[in-house]
């Protein structure tokens, strides 16, 4: 566990993360371009800086994303993420540095000439043209010859499973539908890079499931880069190889899914993915991989972390619901973290319990619990006194 | 007793309007009808037959026989009908041209200017409309004389030697400016309404797709507007053939129109019967351009609605 | 998406509303003018705003066409409003495809046919043409563009607000004059005011159904245009202008205050 927190805080492709030494969560496939030094970014935001009138939308963000990655802004809305995207696309140009595409620098080209495309919000499908006027659309402006084009669409529409549908106008179709087509669309010029602008947004929550595995599918399949914007973070989480948080124009935090839900690097990305517990105190001692922190609800707490941080820093544990133990009775002499507190409120959502448990001196933290047993046997219940614990390695200290 | 009530108010509801243009709209029209199978007379009204209820049934049958349809054979006989209607057309369409390559522009550039701005210029569009078509008609009277103000500036510009005027009022000419003058808002309304409702997306989905601005601008753009194309060419056209005023302080002599030879046919001739049936043939040859117009309204909605 | 207006775009709503309002300020400005000539400038004077209202004729036209505008306006929302009513809540009904061709009819009627054949009416029923005839007339086609306005307006009323009404025991005659007038009231208003502008404007239908004594303000200056152009004409015209941008501009404004006020007023209570 050789991470240091302020690592993942730099804003660059090459993530000074250590690689290898540690292996958090899952991994989909190996695929790593970002953590080594040699590769070169395949998309390069240099500097960029972008103002609408005093407005500042993007505050001299450098970033790189690699060929064939997955790569996901994340954020609220009015972050950036937007305008970042706009501007690969073309549709908007930097007010200072630079936007390099392969190695090319594409600032100034306009959108029509950039081997790029995109999936807009809205679809923006043609209205007055059918399903295969609109996959053709881009291949057309190519003048491919009309025997490929037709090759084409067909072959786009079988991979979006839309044959039957070929000659339906966009007001035929289903929301689920249009978003094939618009994905269909996109890729039929065969781009260096696929843009994603909230590209699930429209759809219902059993849909969007369901096409967020499609696209990373399809993803893989083509082996193209995508760049997606969204403020779902279960989204970003879900298709994602990397993930970059923003935060009014700057970029906050970029790693992996699993980086980013274990070791957020702020409370502002700790509270933005997931849900977790920040209990406040002073950092009391740092050494050899733990860090002590003392805190008015639970006098000291240890958790097991690689830190730079002063003795009497302001600090903040942060620790997942699901990682806090709920007991009635004290738990082991050997745990370290034991904290005592009254159950305020019980959440049943039926495979688990959320324990909002009050601490003496007023932190709320919540415990998520397996409902293992029936409801009728459950113990613990509302305003009793609980004890609370967690391990050493289940916890992270933020210092901003 | 309550629904009965209910029931009572709602037919009140109906029965008032109704009645009133069953009066004042229906009724008329089928007096002009009427008349315009009647002949002339020198009489207080001035044609025959007349008749009144107090004849009764055989009145009326005794009314029925003296029909004819002479009126409507001299619309043929005397060519000034035929030229008149066709002219009227004539000149309703050029001025519809004319008001589509005028109106568009302005339509676009209102669609596409910043959003905080498009109430303003709506208004302004509408503004003239409000006020007074007489005034607007009688506007380009003064600009367009001989002695009016484009040859005063046209004079000293230098464009115009001194001795030289303009020719355009009493002309064809006068007629199309003041016809797109005055309708050129239902020309841009329409148009506005189809370019502003357009997503602007679309454009942003063609350029990314590789295509020219400029393109786009015929392959999305346009197609996109044309229920608004639809809309304002008809809403000039229409109203455009039955004009009176225009041609009348506009025009020449030698400007026919069909409305100005109603007017004529009917203040100057006296001739009753006669301009009933200029209308009834005017209103059927304004059925065609009213019901493709109503088509493709209910088209656009149902479009809209799907 | 705005990139900002372009040249091209500037220069066509430039252009645009110059040939739209260069005509009307030309007419306004000559109406100033010391000369009698309307073409040649000889310096700033108001007395042909003097002589108008010295000139009886022109003063009762001008009395005669506000009444006859402000009555018919006036019946006219009534009925329009009914018939706007009729058209979007009563769904159908014996003769519903008679009535609403006869509600979109007198749109796009010339009007030479309308004048025509209700003078033609009037005759047959031997009715005394006058102030009352040029009323009817002016009610029967404006009241058509009166149910126009305010059935765009009912078509987007949420009819749960007069369900809501109804449940809570409102009779419905009472729920439409408490809850739905009130709504649609902006649409009624602006039906209101396009039926006087109608009337205030028409020069056809009038000259049709008018009788002794009923001489409108269109009429009068008809009869002058074709003599020529003078500047009290251009001064009757300019009058005519102010009040209606008066009018116009104030119900705009009205409507936009409002809305400012409403955006406001829901802003804080996001906020608060």
């Amino acid at each position: 566990m050789a991470r240091k927190a302020s690592a993942a805080k730099a804003a660059s492709a090459k993530a000074k993360t250590p690689g290898g030494g540690k292996n958090v969560g899952p991994v989909r496939r190996t695929f790593a371009p970002w953590n080594d030094p040699a590769a070169k970014p395949f998309i390069l935001f240099e500097n960029v800086t972008k103002r609408f009138g005093d407005f500042v939308a993007v505050k001299n963000l450098t970033l790189g994303i690699h060929e064939r990655e997955f790569f996901s802004l994340l954020g609220p809305s009015g972050c950036g993420k937007t305008t970042l995207l706009r501007m690969l696309a073309g549709f908007e140009t930097p007010s200072e540095g630079r936007i390099l595409l392969d190695g090319q620098d594409v600032s100034t080209v306009p959108p029509y000439r950039r081997p790029v495309n995109m999936m807009f919000q809205s679809y923006a499908l043609f209205p007055h043209m059918n399903v295969a006027d609109n996959i053709a659309f881009g291949l057309k402006q190519d003048k491919m010859p009309k025997g490929e084009i037709a090759d084409r669409v067909d072959e786009m529409l079988k991979l979006v499973k839309l044959e039957p549908f070929k000659t339906r106008k966009p007001h035929q179709l289903s929301g689920g539908q249009r978003q094939r087509v618009a994905l269909a669309r996109s890729i039929a010029k065969r781009p260096k890079v696929l843009l994603l602008d909230e590209p699930l947004g429209a759809l219902d929550k059993k849909l969007r499931e369901q096409t967020q595995f499609e696209l990373t599918d399809l993803q893989q399949q083509l082996g193209l880069t995508f760049l997606i914007v969204t403020h779902d973070q279960e989204e970003a989480m879900t298709v994602s190889d990397r993930i970059a948080v923003m935060d009014h124009g700057e970029i906050v935090q970029v790693a992996t899914p699993a980086e980013i839900y274990e070791y957020p690097n702020s409370r502002y990305v700790a509270d933005f993915i997931g849900d977790i517990n920040l209990i406040e105190g002073t950092v009391a001692s740092v050494r050899s991989g733990k860090v002590t922190v003392d805190t008015p609800d639970a006098g000291k707490l240890v958790v097991q972390q690689d830190i730079a941080a002063d003795v009497g820093q302001k600090a903040w544990i942060a620790i997942r619901p699901e990682k806090v133990r709920i007991g009635l009775g004290k738990p082991a002499a050997r745990t370290p973290n034991v904290m005592r507190g009254e159950v305020w409120d019980i959440g049943y959502l039926g495979d688990v319990s959320t324990y909002h448990v009050r601490l003496p001196a007023g932190t709320t933290v919540k415990a998520l619990q397996a409902n293992a047993t029936r409801l009728v046997e459950r113990p613990i219940t509302w305003d009793e006194q609980v004890y609370l614990s967690f391990a050493p390695d289940g916890a992270v200290v933020l210092l901003s | 007793m309550a629904a009965h009530q209910d029931r009572a108010g709602r037919r009140l509801v109906i029965l008032v309007p109704y009645l009133w243009l069953l009066v004042f709209f229906l009724v008329p029209f089928l007096i002009v009808v009427k008349i315009s199978l009647s002949q002339i007379a020198i009489s207080m009204p001035p044609y025959i037959p007349t008749f009144s209820l107090a004849e009764g049934w055989a009145g009326l049958v005794d009314a029925f026989r003296q029909f004819s349809f002479d009126n409507y054979l001299w619309l043929t006989e005397d060519d000034l009908y035929i030229r008149s209607y066709l002219s009227s057309l004539w000149i309703a369409l050029v001025s519809t041209l004319i008001a589509l390559l005028v109106g568009y522009p302005i339509a676009y550039g209102m669609a596409r200017a910043p959003s905080h701005w498009r109430p303003t210029l709506l208004m302004l569009v509408i503004l003239p409309f409000w006020t007074s078509f007489l005034i607007r008609v009688y506007a380009w009277i003064g600009i367009l004389k001989p002695e009016g103000l484009l040859t005063v500036i046209l004079q000293t510009v230098g464009l115009l030697s001194p001795d030289e005027q303009v020719r355009i009022l009493n002309t064809n000419t006068a007629v199309y400016i003041g016809i797109v003058y005055s309708y050129l808002p239902f020309m841009v309304l329409p148009l506005y309404s189809a370019l502003e409702k357009m997503d602007g997306s679309l454009l942003e989905a063609a350029e990314d797709l590789g295509c020219h601005p400029l393109k786009a601008f015929w392959v999305i753009t346009f197609p996109l507007s044309i229920p608004g194309v639809v809309a304002g060419c008809f809403l000039v056209f229409i109203p455009a053939v039955g004009e009176f005023v225009i041609p009348d302080l506009l025009g020449g002599s030698q400007t026919l129109m069909i409305g100005k030879t109603l007017w004529a046919e009917f203040f100057s001739n006296r001739d009753w019967p006669v301009s009933s049936a200029v209308a009834v043939i005017l209103l059927l040859v304004l059925i065609v351009p009213i019901v493709a117009f109503q088509r493709a309204q209910q088209r656009a909605h149902e479009r809209e609605a799907g | 998406m705005n990139r900002g207006p372009s040249w091209f775009n500037i220069s066509s709503i430039v252009l645009g509303f110059a040939f739209l309002y260069l005509p009307i300020v030309i007419l306004v400005i000559f109406s100033f003018n010391e000369s009698r000539l309307v073409t040649v400038w000889a310096g700033f004077s108001t007395k042909w705003y003097g002589e108008l209202f010295r000139n009886q004729g022109l003063m009762d036209a001008a009395w005669v066409t506000a009444r006859v505008a402000f009555v018919s306006a006036s019946i006219a929302t009534v009925l329009g409003t009914l018939a706007a009513i009729t058209l979007v809540r009563f769904g159908r009904f014996h003769g519903r495809t008679l009535f609403s061709g006869m509600v979109y009819a007198p749109l796009v009627m010339p009007e030479v046919i309308t004048g025509l054949s209700l003078l033609l009416l009037f005759v047959a029923i031997n009715f005394d043409r006058g102030f009352w005839t040029v009323v009817i007339a002016h009610i029967t086609f404006s009241m058509c563009f009166v149910a126009v306005v305010v059935q765009s307006r009912l078509v987007t009323f949420d009819t749960s607000v007069e369900e809501a009404a109804m449940d809570l025991g409102c009779p419905p005659a009472k729920t439409f004059f408490v809850i739905t007038l009130p709504i649609i009231l902006p649409a009624v208003i602006s039906g209101w005011m396009l039926a006087f502008t109608l009337s205030l404007d028409d020069l056809v239908i009038a000259s049709f159904t008018t009788g002794p004594g009923a001489t409108t303000l269109p009429m009068k200056i008809y009869s002058q245009v074709r003599l020529g152009v003078t500047p009290e004409i251009n001064a009757v015209c300019t009058i005519l202008i102010a009040l209606v941008t008066i009018g116009v501009v104030t119900a705009s404004l009205i409507t936009k205050h409002q809305e400012v006020e409403r955006k406001r007023a829901e802003a804080a209570a996001v906020q608060g």
